[in-house]
């Protein structure tokens, strides 16, 4: 299970990677995508792979932190995803506003010659 | 009661500030704040003189950065109480005469707006107690000196003197903070009262020549020492009450000011004599060579000035105590006749239009009494007997002829103190000369006449200070010059004595020789003096064209030369450079330390989870191979692997999670959805460029991606696989329901326990939802997106094409059944948004996920109805659920201040709502509820401000058509 997450987040990183270095606009918004899912998976990994651990506290109470799901990662990776959605959003319109002034959708605002 | 000495430090920035706020722009008000500050400050100190008098030093600590050794501590002893009388009473008098200087079109309130900060930041200097607060001050007064420099900026001459003063001085100013910092390190501590008594110390440390050589770098810049004199003279740009001040009274005191301030600890040591004496001899000696070859007035002073500071740094230098009485004496004297001199030119100038040496002439017969005043402080400034400066350069002389060291620097003192002083008499002989005597002036701008009172007033106060205290200087100033050399030299103080005749001794004649010797230099080349062009000789040597060659090379050639190398204006480079960077700081690590797996797991091979992933990483490379032509089905693979993300949060024990993800996946997909509108087509069929250099960099792109990829494999796999550390998790597991009232630690933890975190990161989502906001109202599309879309298109001429069909009814009827589903679900989602709200604290849920699920409730309903018919009948107003959010946790967080507790201290309990049943209402719910206002305006906003384009661009398109029609 540990090898195939990890083998994943290669491939995510990879792809995002290699999308983030491409001349297109929007091969840049789809590549920051998939590098965030790859980082967030690895902030998430931090806190160990827990198949059928509790997420919520049985009840009212101290609980034992050996039989609960590790909750600092996961509180770190929710409002990444949250941000994320923002920084997505922001980079887009970026992306568009350079589109309508220079007229081509190349990250470097022109095409190269 | 504050403390009188923070009183002296904070009245001139209060005043400075009152200058400014005072409304209207009538003179009078301004002035008279000035004054009546210059002249509290007076007072205070002045009342000061018995606390410092008996020798101990008045003293004021506050703490400020405790912990790096900060205080905020002012001290006066006796040399700080002379140099701040001397402050405050030349500063009262200066705002005197510039009262009648500055004429009625200059802002005179920015003046004296500058003018109060810039006294407020050299009493600083004075009163600092602690060494870096003394160069906080120091570069302080730069910065006001720039400023009042720079007062007159509609002059090529006054901008380019203030840079260059602010460029040398802020370069020392750096120096000295250098230097002031190798101190703190070798006493252990900035205060000054510690460093002053650790003298040996400093001294014998091996890092004594570093901070000494820093430390005068900053000394010599601010006080115009040779080499770096030249900008004083640039400097006389600034209007004449700010020379009179600040470049002959004050700031290029400050310099020598320091020099006897840490004489005790710094000299005596023959680096110190070198530097120092190499320094002022040169700037005693050159500085008064120049002088005779100026034409400008205020160029005559100026030198002059470096001139008679380069006779204290001489003194200084010597180490010998009795030198640095002469020298202190010398900064008093050189205050009182320099800054009436330079008041006295001010009134030349502004009688007579002109400052020109060579234009002026005959002057004594229009006005006598300024010419009276201006020859006296001259012959003061010459060293003339029965005048203040005669004392001190025959202290001076006396010193010049002692041994102090064996070199050939000692062995020169007393033939230079003899040439400086005769080319001193001679300057100051052309000073009176060529503008008081001779014939009447010919074809001058204004006629001239003598001033008003008051404005000859402080010229006349300070030269009559001269004269009191040239003829009885032990009865006027002699206990107050003692309690300031015995607070700087301690027990070391000499036997010195304050008299005009001491007999015919070596001094007597020497001083007899230089006034003999100028005058008749004066005589032989005075006529020469008025004709020449330049200094010979040192006239090519100019250290302000070394200095502009200087800036001209960093800032036109070094600095678009570093540009042409590494920088660049394209994206994809930098991009590259920066995916580089990282994968060299993960991997440099790496190599230096290995990479070992650990043995940890849990222990389950799931096949489903593989042939999951396998799905998802199918998606992500389709993703990333389809992103150029098939926009769209990247984007549909882009929603795979986000799935598969969302179903390997819930496999892995993570439901908070697995919700966000799958309600932003939602809303990500439509903000890229509506953005794809705006980007132009793009078909497979045109050529792709083809050829080695593209290949290959297609191949190096590929490499850095499977290096990343394969190092982040390797990297996460390693952390997996070792056994968990303890972290701070146990806490927060522990404490979630003891301290936070919650069963879901993960929403404990971000309205609770790290809520100020949570606050920033709203308000980061707000700021991003308003800078989308703003780009896009000037939103302004490439002309082939401004027509309606194909798919729309085909749709019209459809309508058109069938007559029973009415136009846009193929539009209107396109989904039809989706969308009534869609409006139906409108309150459904609303219910959901507010149970996965309420329960957030106890169970999967909160205000993030909540917040992110309304706001795709809202989306839905113009995806259904389309922009026009939803906001026909649905008022949202984003920007009040962005700011209301972000006020509510706020005031949520700074309620508990009011209780008495830390910011965002939570209270909860439970609470029986009606139909709901028991809900846990802690305060963190109403900060949750912030958060949740805060992500439906912030997403919403950002989804509405992209969809409205649309409309927008509509509107925009048919009226350009119903132009084009009524043309055609």
């Amino acid at each position: 299970m540990e090898l195939t997450l990890a083998i994943a987040i290669g491939v995510l990183t990879g792809s995002g990677v290699w999308l983030v270095l491409r001349p297109r606009t929007y091969q840049l918004v789809i590549g920051l995508s998939l590098l965030s899912y790859a980082v967030n998976l690895f902030i998430f990994s931090m806190g160990r792979l827990r198949v059928g651990a509790a997420p919520v506290l049985e009840s009212g109470g101290a609980g034992n932190p050996a039989d609960y799901a590790d909750p600092i990662p996961q509180a770190l990776v929710l409002t990444a995803i949250v941000i994320g959605f923002a920084t997505t959003a922001l980079l887009l319109v970026v992306l568009l506003v350079a589109r309508g002034l220079t007229r081509n959708d190349h990250v470097d605002g022109r095409e190269p010659n | 009661m504050p403390s009188p000495l923070l009183l002296i430090l904070v009245l001139p920035f209060v005043g400075s500030l009152a200058v400014v706020l005072f409304p209207g722009a009538s003179r009078e008000p301004a002035t008279w704040i000035t004054g009546v500050t210059m002249l509290a400050c007076l007072v205070v100190t002045g009342a000061l003189y018995p606390d410092v008098s008996g020798g101990d030093a008045v003293r004021v600590q506050i703490d400020w950065i405790p912990s790096l050794g900060l205080d905020f501590t002012l001290r006066m002893d006796g040399f700080a109480w002379i140099f701040a009388m001397l402050v405050s009473g030349i500063g009262l008098l200066v705002v005197i005469y510039a009262r009648y200087y500055m004429s009625a079109e200059d802002p005179v309130r920015r003046f004296y707006m500058f003018f109060l900060a810039f006294t407020g930041s050299m009493l600083g200097v004075i009163l600092s107690g602690n060494l870096i607060l003394l160069v906080v001050f120091w570069e302080l007064t730069s910065i006001f000196s720039f400023l009042l420099i720079g007062y007159w900026h509609h002059t090529q001459p006054a901008r380019d003197g203030a840079r260059m003063a602010m460029t040398i001085t802020g370069m020392g100013g750096l120096a000295l903070l250098g230097g002031v910092l190798i101190v703190g390190h070798i006493v252990g501590s900035y205060d000054l009262d510690d460093v002053l008594r650790s003298g040996d110390l400093i001294r014998s440390h091996q890092l004594y020549v570093p901070a000494l050589v820093l430390i005068l770098l900053g000394a010599l810049t601010k006080s115009a020492q040779f080499p770096f004199h030249f900008w004083l003279p640039n400097a006389m740009a600034a209007p004449t009450p700010v020379s009179a001040f600040l470049h002959s009274a004050t700031m290029v005191k400050a310099g020598v000011f320091l020099m006897a301030r840490l004489w005790p600890v710094l000299s005596g040591t023959p680096e110190w004599f070198m530097i120092l004496g190499i320094a002022g001899m040169a700037s005693f000696v050159l500085g008064a060579y120049l002088a005779m070859f100026q034409h400008d007035l205020k160029g005559l002073l100026a030198y002059s000035t470096i001139s008679h500071l380069g006779l204290i740094t001489l003194l200084l230098s010597l180490g010998s105590p009795l030198a640095a009485v002469a020298a202190i004496f010398h900064m008093l004297n050189h205050a009182t006749f320099k800054a009436s001199l330079f008041m006295a030119a001010g009134i030349i100038d502004h009688e007579t239009g002109t400052r020109d040496l060579r234009r002026l002439s005959g002057l004594f017969r229009y006005m006598p009494i300024t010419g009276t005043l201006a020859m006296v402080a001259s012959a003061a400034m010459a060293g003339v007997p029965l005048l203040n400066g005669f004392i001190s350069k025959e202290m001076f002389f006396a010193e010049a002829v002692e041994t102090h060291a064996d070199s050939w620097l000692d062995t020169a003192a007393p033939y230079a103190a003899v040439l400086g002083s005769a080319l001193a008499v001679a300057y100051s002989l052309r000073l009176i000369h060529s503008i008081f005597l001779g014939e009447p002036p010919e074809s001058l701008p204004r006629e001239p006449h003598e001033p008003p009172f008051w404005m000859r007033f402080p010229v006349m106060f300070l030269v009559i200070a001269c004269l009191v205290v040239g003829m009885i200087p032990a009865l006027t100033i002699g206990s107050f010059l003692h309690v300031a050399v015995s607070s700087v030299l301690g027990a070391a103080t000499p036997q010195y004595s304050l008299a005009v005749w001491h007999g015919f001794n070596l001094p007597m004649a020497m001083s007899v020789l230089a006034l003999a010797a100028g005058a008749l230099l004066y005589l032989g080349i005075g006529n020469y003096l008025e004709r020449s062009e330049r200094p010979p000789l040192l006239g090519r040597i100019q250290g302000q064209r070394i200095f502009e060659r200087v800036m001209v090379a960093i800032s036109w050639r070094a600095a678009p030369l570093v540009e042409d190398i590494f920088g660049t204006r394209r994206l994809q480079p930098q991009m590259r450079l920066l995916v580089a960077a990282a994968v060299a700081a993960g991997t440099v690590p790496l190599l230096a330390s290995g990479l070992s797996f650990g043995a940890f797991g849990n222990g389950t091979t799931d096949l489903a989870f593989t042939g999951l992933w396998c799905v998802g990483m199918i998606c992500a490379v389709a993703a990333a191979y389809q992103a150029k032509f098939h926009r769209l089905a990247a984007l549909a693979l882009l929603g795979g692997t986000g799935l598969v993300t969302c179903v390997t949060f819930v496999w892995l024990s993570a439901p908070d999670l697995a919700a966000t993800q799958l309600v932003v996946e939602i809303v990500t997909t439509v903000l890229i959805l509506l953005g794809l509108r705006w980007l132009p087509k793009r078909l497979q069929d045109v050529p792709e460029p083809s050829g080695w250099l593209p290949r290959l960099r297609r191949f190096r792109d590929l490499t850095i991606a499977v290096v990343a990829g394969l190092g982040m494999t390797a990297v996460s796999y390693a952390v997996m696989t070792r056994t968990p550390p303890d972290t701070i998790s146990k806490f927060f597991v522990e404490k979630a329901y003891s301290e936070g009232g919650g069963r879901n630690v993960v929403n404990v933890i971000l309205v609770d326990f790290r809520g100020f975190d949570t606050l920033g990161e709203i308000t980061v989502l707000g700021i991003v939802a308003l800078t989308v906001f703003a780009l896009l109202r000037r939103f302004r599309p490439a002309p082939d997106n401004i027509e309606r879309p194909e798919q729309q298109r085909i749709q019209w001429s459809f309508d058109e094409a069938e007559p029973e069909v009415e136009a846009g009814a193929t539009k209107a009827e396109y989904l039809y059944l989706p969308s009534v589903i869609m409006q139906w679900m409108f309150p459904v989602v609303i219910v959901l948004a507010a149970y996965l709200f309420l329960r957030g604290h106890d169970a999967p849920g909160g205000g993030f996920v909540a917040g992110v699920a309304m706001a795709a409730g809202f989306i839905l309903q113009y995806m259904a109805a389309g922009t026009v018919w939803v906001e026909d009948r649905l008022r949202i107003l984003p920007v009040v659920w962005i700011g209301g959010g972000l006020l509510l946790a706020a005031f949520t967080g700074a309620a508990s201040m009011l209780l008495g507790d830390a910011f965002l201290t939570s209270y909860f309990r439970y609470v029986e709502l009606p139909l709901v049943g028991k809900v846990p209402m802690a305060s963190a719910t109403l900060f949750d509820l912030g958060v949740f206002s805060l992500v439906v305006g912030a997403t919403v906003l950002m989804l509405i401000a992209i969809a409205h384009q649309s409309v927008r661009r509509l509107r925009a398109a048919a009226r350009l058509e119903e132009e084009r029609r009524r043309w055609n």
